[in-house]
């Protein structure tokens, strides 16, 4: 009866092993050869910084996973054998009040674990924290804006929203992307769990962290800072691309928007109404910095900050009501008419 | 030892009209009647912090849910955190201090009895401010809005620019005003434990209770000035034109930061400590040995402390702090595991040897350690800051502090109801419903709050009001609230057995669990006075020295 009890009474204990198990298994079965899947799984690196951490943090979890079996043996162990029985007759135990030797033992033995796990730990935060940036590496300077994200290539004079390009880095000829991250209202944080650990993006305190994605593919993530009313959809892709397909971006994002005579009636819309104000078009007059830049919209896959995919009927809505897709968004509702509405998605969708 | 009760005239005990009763609760001075209504007052608070707790749960239950606006989810988690930490933990915390600590030394009351029942009902008072929001958060628009910023509010979104209204206002008045009553009360706490221990209770023979207790208030003096600091900075802020915490004019938000971790880790212990001493009651007498290590006990409170003073950064490893800051701090917050692993091993080391018996307070006991083991564990993993970077501000930090929370401090505080209920009504608790509630909440707390640690690591962020499809999550929330649901009707259960219990439950008697302390030497409940005569004592168990005259403890201390 009481055995059942306890088994009962520690469910709970196995299926934190059970998690141990499988969190280690899932970091053993990921090398950088395993199937190409880019969810936001911790135990999935596909960056140098993301993988240390992995490596620590199996380390972490087999020690602590010891200390656990050890403790719950020992507790388990005297709840079954001192438990009361019948047959005590009701006398007290032997009253016994301590023992030094024992608790020097219990003091001495943590003590030299913690040592051991903050040279392993200091040794990751120096790795990560204190690397230096190479020449070849891209920089971009990321800033957090209530619920979307701007990313700014300073050497290459692009400026884009919410979806990162950076290209793949080689082992043998590293190149590594550095981020500098700023903030324009609250704070955020850059969080893209396969490649790298998340970094908040603080008003007037610039941070700066690195990835070199060891494969291509698109990563997602999103702000793990809360921001604000739409926190939940500041979400974020990085594309990691081949060395040809990151110039090949890079060369479509440095020209200025694409003039298509077809869709100046949509054009005139968006510079008759307050779309200028916030958004930019390079080549236009308009020049708006509180919103995403649309020079190159149509070579992003989402709109709203990954909320929503880039399709005509979804462009169309957002303009129309950005609460539909994203309560709480500071671009208001345009209320336009059907006509300007129609016309300003058709100029929206000529920007390649 | 003396017991006795002064004989009270037969005139004197007849039942008063309801409004004198009530006019006596409310101006009462008693330290036990305000460690009550400090504990019924946590019971309501709980209620309303849980109820957002399942408004949050069934928002997330599957991805694109619509069952809250994200403005009324953002602020449910805002008001569960505050509530729960302020509203629910602490008050409840301090009314079994002031209820036990007095009789646990052979003192009649607190040090300071008025500034104890001013504490208590600015306290109280904090806990209203905070849920007027609701109804005047924003008065002008006739619509309520209560505070959304979060239970930390970060700067700047705590600011005017960001937070318009009134209703973090509301939130940084409630704070304020509930962290005065913390300070009086603590004051109280370490004068009364100074000052009024009866004759022959040396600080070394004070029961671990006390000792705990005087650390806990010890803390609380160092870590809510801050906090209160901060709030008053807040407010300059918002209506003075102070640029604090303003980032805009050049404000820091990362000095707000350091302000709320260097109250916010500090108070972690200060939940903890008592929680701790409870255990510390409890495991003993079920397992009727006495303490084991009890000086070693002591010294590992006080140096988890000090140590826990030098912590507050670990909640901070995402902020960019130089390599040698988050080292340093990835040191210290290790460090306090071992005097935490030293107690544990006490508390085993208690029950070796010993005869185990299974009531409820000690089921829950049973559970504290085990969960506490694990909270403690995958706090060395987020002490590891590498680590911290990717499960901070996640899904697994969540489920590491409601282990600390709800698997350490609930679990301990169901355990001291189950043992003191008794001794303040004078009835038992149904130990029935009692097993009940035990292994429902169990069940409930387990499935919520160990798969919650797996959307952690596969990249789920917090006080996200829904998430996107195809990223594994739904299912492990959906799990999640299905636990919550669970924990839910155990605490109905809970609040069926105190309420049938005390009408119907057995006499409790003086001492129902052939205890040691001195709370039991006397009548359940006891009377105002407490000791008739004041009571001496020879050694840290006077009741075992009373009934082992042949073998007192005081022959070996």
């Amino acid at each position: 009866m009481l055995a059942r009890r306890m088994k009962s009474n520690f469910c709970g204990g196995w299926q934190i092993v059970l998690l141990l198990l499988w969190s280690a298994s899932t970091l053993w079965a990921a090398g950088p050869d395993a199937a190409p899947r880019h969810g936001t799984n911790i135990f999935f690196p596909a960056s140098t910084p993301a993988k240390s951490i992995a490596d620590l943090s199996v380390f972490v979890l087999v020690i602590t996973g010891i200390i656990f079996l050890a403790v719950l043996t020992l507790l388990l162990y005297s709840l079954v054998k001192f438990r009361e029985r019948a047959s005590d007759g009701g006398r007290e135990p032997a009253q016994v009040y301590g023992s030094m030797q024992i608790e020097l033992a219990w003091t001495i033995i943590p003590i030299l674990i913690v040592v051991v796990l903050f040279l392993a730990t200091a040794r990751v935060i120096h790795a990560v924290q204190d690397a230096p940036e190479p020449a070849g590496a891209v920089d971009v300077i990321a800033i957090g804006h209530q619920y979307w994200w701007e990313f700014r290539y300073p050497r290459l004079g692009i400026v884009t929203a919410n979806e990162l390009h950076i290209p793949v880095s080689d082992p043998g000829h590293p190149s590594p992307t550095f981020l500098q991250l700023l903030s324009a209202d609250t704070d955020h944080s850059f969080w893209v769990p396969e490649l790298a650990g998340k970094t908040d993006l603080i008003p007037n305190h610039p941070n700066r962290m690195w990835m070199d994605p060891q494969h291509t593919g698109v990563f997602l993530g999103q702000c793990a800072q809360y921001c604000g009313t739409q926190h939940a959809k500041m979400l974020l892709r990085v594309s990691v691309e081949g060395p040809e397909d990151f110039a090949n971006w890079v060369q479509t994002q440095q020209k200025p928007a694409v003039e298509d005579a077809g869709a100046i009636a949509g054009r005139r819309v968006f510079e008759r109404n307050a779309c200028m104000n916030c958004h930019r078009v390079d080549g236009t007059s308009a020049d708006g910095h509180f919103g995403p830049d649309l020079t190159h919209l149509m070579s992003r896959a989402t709109i709203a900050a990954g909320a929503a995919e880039n399709t005509h009927e979804n462009l169309r809505l957002w303009i129309q009501n950005p609460s539909a897709i994203k309560p709480g968004s500071l671009m208001p509702a345009m209320k336009l008419s059907d006509a300007d509405l129609d016309a300003v998605v058709s100029y929206m969708e000529t920007l390649h | 030892m003396s017991s006795s009760v002064i004989p009270v005239p037969v005139g004197q005990t007849e039942a008063r009209p309801w409004v004198d009763e009530l006019h006596q609760w409310l101006t009462t001075v008693d330290h036990k009647r305000l460690g009550i209504l400090y504990i019924v007052s946590a019971l309501l608070f709980l209620m309303i912090g849980g109820v957002e707790a399942l408004i949050i749960r069934v928002q997330l239950m599957h991805s694109h849910n619509n069952f809250v606006s994200p403005e009324v989810f953002n602020r449910m988690f805002t008001m569960h955190g505050t509530t729960m930490i302020f509203f629910v933990a602490m008050p409840v915390l301090f009314g079994f201090a002031n209820y036990l600590v007095p009789l646990m030394i052979g003192a009649r009351d607190m040090a300071f009895p008025r500034l104890n029942a001013f504490s208590f009902w600015l306290s109280f008072l904090g806990g209203l401010l905070l849920y007027f929001s609701f109804l005047g958060g924003s008065g002008l628009y006739g619509a309520g809005n209560a505070p959304d910023v979060g239970w930390w509010s970060y700067a700047p979104l705590g600011a005017r620019a960001f937070s318009p209204g009134h209703s973090s206002d509301y939130w940084t008045l409630a704070l304020l005003v509930s962290g005065f009553g913390s300070i009086g009360t603590a004051i109280n706490i370490i004068a009364t434990i100074l000052c009024l221990r009866c004759p022959g209770m040396k600080l070394n023979r004070m029961p671990l209770l006390v000792w705990m207790n005087l650390v806990m208030a010890g803390m609380v003096l160092l870590a809510i000035t801050p906090l209160s600091a901060a709030q008053i900075m807040l407010l300059i802020d918002r209506y003075l034109g102070g640029h604090f915490f303003d980032t805009q004019a050049g404000g820091s938000a990362v000095l707000w930061m350091h302000f709320f971790w260097i109250f916010g880790h500090p108070e972690v212990y200060i939940l903890i400590i008592p929680c701790f001493a409870f255990m510390s009651e409890i495991i003993p007498v079920f397992s009727r040995k006495p303490i084991f290590g009890y000086p070693v006990m002591v010294a590992a409170t006080v140096c988890i402390a000090f140590v826990s003073m030098s912590v507050w950064a670990h909640h901070m490893f995402t902020i960019g702090m130089n390599s040698y800051a988050n080292s340093f701090f990835t040191l210290t917050t290790m460090a306090v595991g071992v005097p935490t692993g030293i107690k544990i091993f006490n508390w085993i080391g208690t029950m070796w040897g010993g005869r185990i018996q299974f009531k409820t307070a000690m089921l829950f006991s049973i559970g504290f350690l085990f969960q506490f083991l694990i909270a403690g564990l995958t706090g060395i993993m987020m002490a590891a800051s590498p680590f911290d970077w990717q499960l901070s501000l996640s899904y697994f930090v969540v489920a590491h502090f409601h282990y600390v929370i709800v698997g350490g401090i609930l679990f301990a505080l169901f355990g001291a109801f189950y043992y003191w209920y008794p001794k303040m009504t004078g009835r038992m608790l149904s130990e029935r419903l009692g097993k009940w509630h035990f292994w429902l909440f169990l069940i409930g707390f387990h499935l919520t709050f160990d798969v919650m640690h797996i959307p952690g690591i596969l990249g789920m962020p917090r006080r996200i009001y829904t998430y996107e499809p195809g990223r594994g999550w739904d299912t492990l929330n959906l799990l999640i609230t299905i636990g919550a649901f669970i924990q839910a009707l155990a605490i109905l259960v809970f609040v069926a057995n105190l309420i049938i219990s005390y009408f119907k439950g057995a006499r409790a008697g003086n001492d129902p669990w052939d205890a040691w302390t001195l709370e039991w030497s006397i009548s359940s409940p006891p009377p105002a006075y407490n000791f008739a005569t004041v009571p001496t004592v020879a050694s840290r168990r006077p009741l075992w020295d009373a009934k082992h005259p042949e073998d007192p403890d005081s022959r070996y201390e």
